[in-house]
Order: structure tokens, then C-alpha cells, then sequence
């Protein structure tokens, strides 16, 4: 009887961290490493939408933003920026384009996710505006020049003088259906 | 009174709560599962006899490496020790039986179960899984066959087969001891088994997250490792290996606990450093919490990151050496022979050895960016695994088998299992690290022309070492049915032990009334 009770204690205790552990790998694994990547800036994933306020334009530097754009494996649209490069100086706002054409016969939406290397500027890279923010519908056929305007921080560490933004377009039409209609 | 086993054959292995019946169908299923894996892996190594496409297409050879480590890890190895524990561990602490004997019952039979699903997959429209072993997404989640959810399903099965198991062997270590038999008496094999069911109750759970996570991406539409969605598939490399990373202790630890039982009864010398061998394996377990991401070192870690990972790598090699080094100093001036078992535990102590320098190889992140995904891998991991895991559960049932069936297994036919298994496990591998460097990458059905010769030697190498096997069930079968009777309580003149002092062979049930233990 009494070893039946501290066999019982045992599966319990065990059993317990069982369901801890499984816990730990679903709810807590995920956020905590998207909290890890964005106190380290590990992974180039940029923040969203950056409210403008006065910076000063630190005209004496100059940096190099390349801009690059990649299809997923099964995302038929045309994505290109329309300039592949820019100077700027750090604190200075600029916009740029990007081309998006559907090519194909139905209508499609499509997801951009934006990553910046090298990592450690991933943080000083401000998009006050940006397509990424939102999701992008395209009727069959359909062009868009979707706009990024950035600003670079003029913190951005002194030994990064090139920026490269790039842009991977998923097509996610099957995620959200709803939004199809409101393409027309 | 002591009455022996059901007559109904269904009654005493489908309802069988006898830890030694138990323990006897772990063996056996594992032992069919190994064949199972081998001849997955007969088709691969005959598919990479020669350069281009010959048996098999491509398609199919993906599925074959998946299956082959999924078998071998899980259904093979796992279940090997599992059983060998429910014989053993009872019987080594002056226990009746284990602890939870209906959920050693259940824990069993579910597994035949899990390896159906998970083999069925094969004869099912767009095939097994074939995303590897390792499963990363989006491989297994995005662009993986239908099946992948009975994989998934399968896995899910396993896991809960090895919780249940490992709640067992800690509840029977704990609360079962004989009188006087207190932990730091316990032999060693009991020891690293309980830290290893420790390893098996926390991270089979995260494995069993992480396919539940893919479960949800695939038909519930998250987006934990799609990146369309916000998720990262990094992700699922850091759980996978957060769970995969203790697994390769889960597997190798047993083994350790094994050739420590082996090499004192055949060195006629205690074990030396009993206490720090312990202390190794806690140490080894606790540091494989620690060192995941060393097998992702080409993901794009910071450099911060890999010197972490890098270092915490390294640090395993002390306690792993403590290991070595003590088993090498038990046979040190002992009276020395080389019985079946002895000589598959040295050859463990030897390319194990082996297998941990290609390992600190590997773990140098600037090296690594070379060899990984490369059949250097390969290579490393059949060193701990095969020559690890597989030799010293040979080793175990040579030396444990004339106890448990009161038989003596033929000692000619397992000499000569052993040195052709040892030569062409040697052949079959060796030549992988040679290809590896080289630059020939895993998981291709095909390779460049500059890596031919050094595979077909590879494959014959695999066909002389699954011949081996062969050689080996028969002698096992031999043994059962027609072996030299034997009835001396101590089958080893030099073995130590309370599994020892029982009549041979081993009664239905043991130690019904405690012994004391001095």
C-alpha cells in the first residue's frame, strides 16, 4: 500500500514536468526566441512602423542602402525594386519602389517580410512607411509600386557603411480568402 | 507460491506484466526493428554503389534515409535499452519487478503500433516522410507528403512510449532498492539509466512539441515556423535540437552503463572510479541541455553565439574522457579475457573514442562550416551510434543472454560475428569521413564522379556488416533452442553483482522476498 503511494508520488512528479516541458516547447520556446532575436537583433528582423521626429541629418556621412528582392518557392508574381541601390545620410527620409505585377489569371495576395543585414544595423533601420506593414492584394494581371520610406539612424554603428534591405514575397491567398473580394 | 508464466501464449506476451517478459519483447521488437532500418539501409548503400541512378529514384532514396534514422533512433536503439533495463535494472536492485508493471505493459504495446503507422506511410500515395530524420521545416511542414501527419502521429506514440517507460525506471530506482542497497552501491548501468530517464522525461516532451507545432502549421494554420505568417523556421531547428541534442545522451548513456558492467567482469577488477563515473554521466547530462545549436552553426548564428556554443561543446569532452580513460584503467593490469562481449565492449571503448575526436572536430564552428551536412556527419554519428549504441547492446545480450535463458550462446560463431561486424563497420564508415572531406554532401542518391570508389567500398563494407546481423539472430535463436545448458548462478567467473546471485536461468520472478545487501 505504501509503496503503491510513493509510486504514485513519482508519476505525478514526473507526469508534471512532463506537461511543463511540453508546455515550455509550444508557448514559451516561440516568443522567447522572437524576444531573443529582437533584443539582439539577431535574424535582421526589422521593428514596424517608426514615428518620425526631428533628427538632424548627419550630412559628413554617407551609406549605401541595397535593396534586393526574392520570391518564395511558389510566389508566381514579378517583385523587383525599381533602384537596386541608394546613398543616403544617415537621419535623411527617403522613399523608395518597389514593382509587384501578378501574373497570373486569378487574384492573389501577397505578404512581404523584410530583413536587413548586416544584423547589427537591423535596429537602426527606421521604415516610417512601408508595404510590408500590411498585406498586398493584386487582381489577375495586376501591377503596384509598393513604397518603403526609411530613415537610418544616425546612431547606426560607424563600421557599416552598406545596408542591404531585402524583401522575401509570400503568397498567403490561401490564409486570408476574405480579402479577395476586396480586390475588386 | 511462486507460479511461472500463463500457459496461453496470448495471455502471457499481449496482458504479460512480468518485467522479464517485458523486457524480452522490448528485445525482440527492437531487434526486428533494427533488421527493418538495416534493410533500409542495404537499399541506400546498394543505391550509392556506383554513381547515377541505378535501383531506386530519387524520390524513394529520400525516404529511405528518413525511415532508416527514424528506425534505427527510435524503434531500434531506444527500445534495445529500454528492454534491457526492464530485465536488468529489477533484477540488479533486489526488485520483485518494476515498479508500474500495467504501464511497462502499455508503454510496450503501443510501440508496434507507432512503427506501423509510421512504416505504413511507404505504401501510401506520395510516400513516407522524406524530409530526413532531423525533419526540418518547412521541409516537413510546407512541402512534405500527406503522410507527414501519421509521422507526426507515429511520433507522438513514441513519445509517449519512452515518458511512460522512463516514469517506470525512475519510480523502480527510487522507491524499489533493496534494503542496504543505497545509490552510491548501484551498479553503474542502473545509474546511467536513471539519469537517462531524467533526459527522456524532459525533452521528450519538447519533441513532442515540436511536432505538434508542425501538426498545427500544417492543418490548423499557424505560422510557428512559416515566415509568411511571422514565424521563423530557425525555430524549429532550436526546439528539434533543444530535444535532439539530449536524445544522443538518451542513446549513448545506456551504452555507457553497459560496457561498465562488461569490462570489470572481464578485467577481474572492480570498476575503477565508480563515484567519478557517476559524476561524469549527471555531468554529460547536464551539459547536453547546453550545447544545441552546435549543430546549426551554418544557420547564422551571431559569432558570440558560436563561441558558446563552441566552448560549452568542447567542455563535454572532460567528463566523456573521465569515462573513457576510467574504463581503460579498469582493464589496466587486470587478468584479461576476451569472451563475445569483452570484445565488442573494447571495440565500443575504442571507435566510441574515435567517434568523440571527429565529434570536437565537428565542433570547431569555423571547421564546421566545411564538414557540415557533409558524410564527415555521417561518419562522426555511425561512430557513436553504431559502434557506440548498437556494439555494446551486442555486447549486453552476449552477456547477459546465457543468464536469461540458461544457455550458453556458441562462442566460435560470436567471435566471428564480431570481428566481421568490427571490420566492416570499420570499411563501411571509414571511407564516409574520406568523402566527406572531400566534399560530398548527405542525404544525395547521387554523387560526383571523383567519390566513387571510395562508396563502393562503403557498400561493401554495409553488406558484410548486415550480413553480421544475420549471423548474429541466428545465434541468438541457436541459444535459446538448442545452447549448452548451463545452471551456475554466476555465468562469468569474474561478474559482480545481485542479477548474479539469482538461479540461472533467471526464475519467472526474482527476488520476491528482498536481499541484503552489505
Amino acid at each position: 500500500m505504501n509503496s503503491s503511494k510513493t509510486h504514485r508520488s513519482v508519476v505525478i512528479k514526473s507526469m508534471f514536468g512532463v506537461v511543463v516541458m511540453f508546455m515550455f516547447a509550444i508557448f514559451v520556446l516561440p516568443p522567447l526566441y522572437d524576444l531573443f532575436c529582437e533584443i539582439t537583433g539577431i535574424g535582421g528582423k526589422t521593428a514596424g512602423a517608426y514615428t518620425a521626429t526631428e533628427i538632424t541629418v548627419d550630412t559628413s556621412r554617407e551609406v549605401e542602402v541595397q535593396f534586393v528582392a526574392t520570391n518564395n518557392a511558389t510566389m508566381p508574381w514579378d517583385f523587383f525594386p525599381v533602384e537596386h541601390k541608394v546613398t543616403v545620410h544617415p537621419g535623411e527620409s527617403k522613399e523608395i519602389v518597389f514593382y509587384a505585377r501578378n501574373r497570373t489569371g486569378s487574384d492573389m495576395i501577397g505578404q512581404a517580410i523584410p530583413n536587413v543585414l548586416p544584423n547589427s544595423a537591423a535596429d537602426y533601420f527606421l521604415k516610417t512607411e512601408c508595404f510590408c506593414f500590411n498585406n498586398q492584394p493584386l487582381a489577375a494581371g495586376e501591377e503596384a509600386e509598393l513604397a518603403v520610406v526609411f530613415i537610418i539612424d544616425p546612431d547606426l554603428p560607424a563600421s557599416v557603411n552598406t545596408v542591404t534591405l531585402s524583401y522575401t514575397i509570400f503568397d498567403i491567398t490561401d490564409r486570408v480568402p476574405m480579402q479577395v473580394s476586396q480586390v475588386q | 507460491m511462486a507460479h511461472g508464466p500463463s500457459k496461453n501464449f496470448f495471455n502471457r506476451w499481449l496482458f504479460s506484466t512480468n518485467h522479464k517478459d517485458i523486457g524480452t519483447l522490448y528485445l525482440w521488437f527492437s531487434f526486428a526493428m533494427f533488421l527493418l532500418g538495416g534493410a533500409f539501409a542495404m537499399v541506400i548503400r546498394a543505391e550509392l554503389f556506383q554513381p547515377g541512378m541505378q535501383l531506386i529514384k530519387p524520390e524513394f532514396f529520400n525516404q529511405m534515409t528518413t525511415m532508416h534514422g527514424l528506425v534505427m533512433v527510435f524503434g531500434a536503439i531506444m527500445p534495445a535499452f529500454v528492454g534491457l533495463a526492464n530485465w536488468m535494472i529489477p533484477m540488479m536492485i533486489g526488485a520483485p519487478d518494476m515498479a508500474l508493471p500495467r504501464m511497462n505493459n502499455l508503454s510496450f504495446w503501443i510501440l508496434p503500433f507507432a512503427f506501423a503507422i509510421l512504416v505504413s506511410t511507404l505504401f501510401m500515395e506520395g510516400g513516407g516522410p522524406n524530409f530526413g530524420w532531423t525533419f526540418y521545416a518547412p521541409l516537413s511542414t510546407t512541402y512534405a507528403p500527406d503522410t507527414v501527419n501519421y509521422f507526426i502521429f507515429g511520433v507522438h506514440i513514441m513519445g509517449a512510449s519512452s515518458i511512460m517507460g522512463s516514469i517506470n525506471i525512475i519510480a523502480t530506482v527510487m522507491n524499489m532498492r533493496a534494503p542496504g542497497m543505497t545509490y552510491m552501491k548501484m551498479p553503474l548501468f542502473v545509474w546511467t539509466w536513471v539519469i537517462t530517464a531524467f533526459l527522456l522525461v524532459a525533452v521528450m516532451p519538447v519533441l513532442a512539441g515540436a511536432v505538434t507545432m508542425m501538426l498545427m502549421d500544417i492543418n490548423f494554420g499557424t505560422s510557428f515556423f512559416d515566415a509568411a505568417g511571422g514565424g521563423d523556421p530557425v525555430l524549429f531547428q532550436h526546439v528539434f535540437w533543444f530535444f535532439g541534442h539530449p536524445e544522443v545522451y538518451i542513446i549513448i548513456l545506456p551504452a555507457f552503463g553497459v560496457v561498465s558492467q562488461i569490462i570489470p567482469t572481464f578485467s577481474r577488477k572492480p570498476l575503477f572510479g565508480y563515484s567519478s563515473m557517476v559524476y561524469a554521466t549527471a555531468s554529460i547530462a547536464f551539459l547536453s541541455f547546453i550545447v544545441w545549436a552546435h549543430h546549426m552553426f551554418t544557420v547564422g548564428m551571431p559569432i558570440a553565439g558560436e563561441l558558446y556554443f563552441m566552448y560549452a561543446t568542447m567542455l563535454i569532452a572532460v567528463p566523456t574522457g573521465v569515462k573513457v580513460f576510467n574504463w581503460v584503467t579498469t582493464m589496466y593490469k587486470g587478468a584479461l579475457t576476451f569472451e563475445t562481449p569483452m570484445l565488442f565492449s573494447i571495440a565500443f571503448v575504442i571507435l566510441f573514442t574515435f567517434g568523440g575526436f571527429t565529434g570536437m572536430m565537428l565542433s570547431i564552428a569555423a571547421a564546421d562550416t566545411q564538414y557540415h551536412d557533409t558524410y564527415f556527419v555521417v561518419a562522426h554519428f555511425h561512430y557513436v551510434m553504431v559502434a557506440g549504441a548498437v556494439f555494446s547492446g551486442t555486447a549486453a545480450v552476449y552477456y547477459w543472454l546465457p543468464k536469461w535463458c540458461g544457455r550458453m550462446y556458441d562462442e566460435t560463431m560470436g567471435k566471428l560475428q564480431f570481428w566481421i561486424a568490427f571490420i566492416a563497420f570499420n570499411i563501411t564508415f571509414m571511407p564516409q569521413h574520406f568523402l566527406g572531406l572531400a566534399g560530398m554532401p548527405r542525404r544525395y542518391s547521387d554523387y560526383g564522379l571523383q567519390f566513387a570508389d571510395w562508396n563502393m567500398v562503403s557498400s561493401i563494407g554495409a553488406f558484410m556488416y548486415g550480413g553480421a546481423q544475420l549471423l548474429f539472430l541466428y545465434n541468438v535463436i541457436r541459444t535459446i533452442g538448442w545452447g549448452k545448458p548451463i545452471s551456475d548462478p554466476k555465468v562469468w567467473e569474474g561478474a559482480e553483482g545481485l542479477e548474479w546471485t539469482v538461479p540461472t536461468p533467471a526464475p519467472f520472478h526474482t527476488f520476491s522476498t528482498p536481499p541484503v545487501v552489505k
